[in-house]
């Protein structure tokens, strides 16, 4: 029985089960039947005895751990001068930080390419400073893939821990100053257990996220670095093997799943939530 | 002694958050502040360092022959990012209205549902929504973009009205009514405003979402009909075209002109 106060949220709800959901589902079931007709995990065996198809796969889990330590690492800084800026910086650094976000994705892959190419300011001025002897492209290579997916991939975890934080209390840390906390000690066990929960949420979008980008690593990364997304591509697009794509995706799902699973059980442990 | 050790130890506090906070500011926002300076680069192509100041690329980007095939491209994906819009609002708005009213237990189990694009990769999302076109025997069109848009991109409208919508205070809207008011009249009067930031900025962030979505457009797209994302990517794939460049200063801008209007409109609480 539908109750009256939640018939407006109906329209919304049929529309996601029907245009979402069960278009998941289907490709759930299909990734479960095999090239004869018979049903069963053989795509997923299949996929994972394939050495090739298995170096992809930990490939992309792995670019996707990596991109997520860089942002995580890029970000500790800024989130830590966020904090101690007064009104007029912390305003700057949000637009600052919005403005990629809303720039087109094609936008921001392009300035990569021109920055990491062999003419690019990154190798002019290790050039310049004598670093290297000759002109170096980062361009189709994993190194350049990384740097760029950080810079693309990092408002996706600072803008949660930003909204921490305007909310935080300023009275703990001038609490732990006053009791002799150095400045080191005030900072992180006063203020970081309280943006842990919105890192982890950070961390599941940037890994969901560096792993899918398809732009970005078709262009930065070249036609030698296949990752899942392309995999994916090829075998709908050029091999039509529907079970295959369908059996791959959902291993990326799962994985990312998994991780996120893991990630949302961190962030309910009781000795974090204790902090928080 | 102990008294030296703080103090260097402070100093590179302060050394740390603002050395390092300062140039990661430069690192996120550098490249997009390229992007735009390459635009008007007079050099044939984008090669940096750019060598003048010219408005050349930008010429040749409204020039209406020349680049035909990308206003066509922009005029599509604007289509579509409209429709998406659309769609989006008729659906999103009401249900998180009503949702922030209905009892907790009912809004606890929909709400993840009606979130549960946003950490899906819109990748296998596409694939399946290809699949699912294809079992039904339907080809790749603009109703399956807009339908695949719409589904991915709700849940960005959907968090920002809700949000407000909890936060309004169900009071007023009882007041209006004992007072007289008719449903519509409190409704256009109360409840519409109150949430209306959020659907503002709901919009703005599906409008730009749709118009830069590769993956849905690549997959459930009718190829006869480029999008403009497509067009720029195929673009960066063949030759360093400048025009690739003018089309993000283009982008930037209307980003930039998108955000401050919607600020001055829906007020501090939209974003």
């Amino acid at each position: 029985m539908i109750r009256k106060e939640t018939l407006l949220s109906w329209p919304m709800i049929a529309f996601m089960v029907l245009f979402f959901i069960s278009p998941l589902l289907l490709l759930a079931g299909i990734s479960l039947r095999g090239e004869d007709g018979s049903w069963g995990l053989g795509n997923f065996a299949a996929f994972l005895s394939d050495p090739f198809a298995r170096g992809v796969l930990t490939g992309t889990l792995a670019l996707g751990a990596k991109v997520t330590f860089f942002v995580s690492l890029a970000a500790l800084p800024l989130v830590m001068l966020y904090w101690h800026a007064g009104k007029l910086l912390r305003g700057l650094i949000l637009i600052c930080t919005l403005l990629p976000m809303l720039t087109a994705n094609v936008v921001r892959t392009f300035a990569w390419v021109v920055l990491l190419g062999r003419n690019g300011p990154i190798s002019q001025t290790l050039l310049g400073l004598g670093l290297t002897e000759r002109p170096f492209s980062l361009l189709f290579s994993e190194t350049g893939l990384i740097i760029a997916l950080v810079q693309i991939e990092l408002p996706l975890l600072l803008l949660p821990v930003f909204a921490v934080l305007n909310r935080a209390d300023r009275k703990t840390l001038e609490a732990a100053e006053v009791l002799g906390a150095g400045r080191w000690r005030a900072w992180f066990s006063a203020i970081f257990p309280q943006i842990i929960p919105a890192v982890l949420a950070g961390w599941v979008l940037v890994f969901a996220s560096a792993t899918t980008s398809y732009v970005t690593q078709s262009v930065i990364g070249g036609a030698r670095l296949i990752y899942l997304p392309q995999f994916v591509y090829r075998e709908v697009g050029v091999l039509f093997q529907w079970p295959m794509a369908a059996a791959i995706s959902i291993l990326l799902l799962a994985s990312t799943g998994v991780i996120m699973l893991g990630l949302t059980m961190l962030a309910r442990h009781e000795r974090l939530q204790g902090h928080a | 002694m102990l008294e030296t050790r703080s103090k260097i130890s402070t100093a590179l506090y302060w050394a740390f958050v603002w050395g390092c906070g300062l140039m990661v500011l430069a690192f996120m926002i550098g490249p997009i502040l390229l992007a735009l300076l390459m635009s008007f680069n007079s050099g044939t192509t984008l090669r940096f360092p750019p060598e003048g100041f010219s408005l050349r690329w930008y010429e040749m980007l409204f020039d209406p022959i020349a680049s035909e095939p990308i206003h066509t491209a922009a005029k599509n994906s604007i289509e579509v990012a409209l429709s998406t819009v659309a769609v989006v609002t008729l659906i999103t708005a009401p249900a998180a209205w009503a949702l922030a009213r209905a009892p907790k237990r009912f809004a606890g189990s929909v709400e993840p549902v009606l979130l549960a694009p946003l950490v899906l990769p819109s990748l296998v999302y596409a694939l399946a929504a290809l699949l699912a076109l294809s079992l039904l025997g339907l080809g790749p069109s603009f109703l399956a973009v807009l339908i695949g848009h719409a589904a991915v991109f709700a849940p960005l409208m959907f968090r920002t009205v809700l949000g407000l919508a909890q936060r309004m205070n169900p009071a007023l809207e009882e007041a209006s009514a004992t007072l007289g008011a008719s449903r519509a009249r409190t409704f256009l009067r109360i409840s519409l405003p109150g949430i209306l930031p959020g659907i503002l900025a709901g919009a703005f962030l599906v409008f730009m979402q749709s118009l830069d979505n590769v993956s849905v457009t690549l997959f459930l797209g009718d190829p006869g009909r480029t999008m403009l994302p497509l067009r720029l990517f195929a673009m960066l794939e063949e030759s360093l075209d400048g025009r690739v460049a003018a089309v993000s200063g283009v982008l930037i801008l209307a980003a930039a002109l998108l955000l401050v209007t919607l600020q001055r409109f829906g007020g501090r609480d939209a974003r």
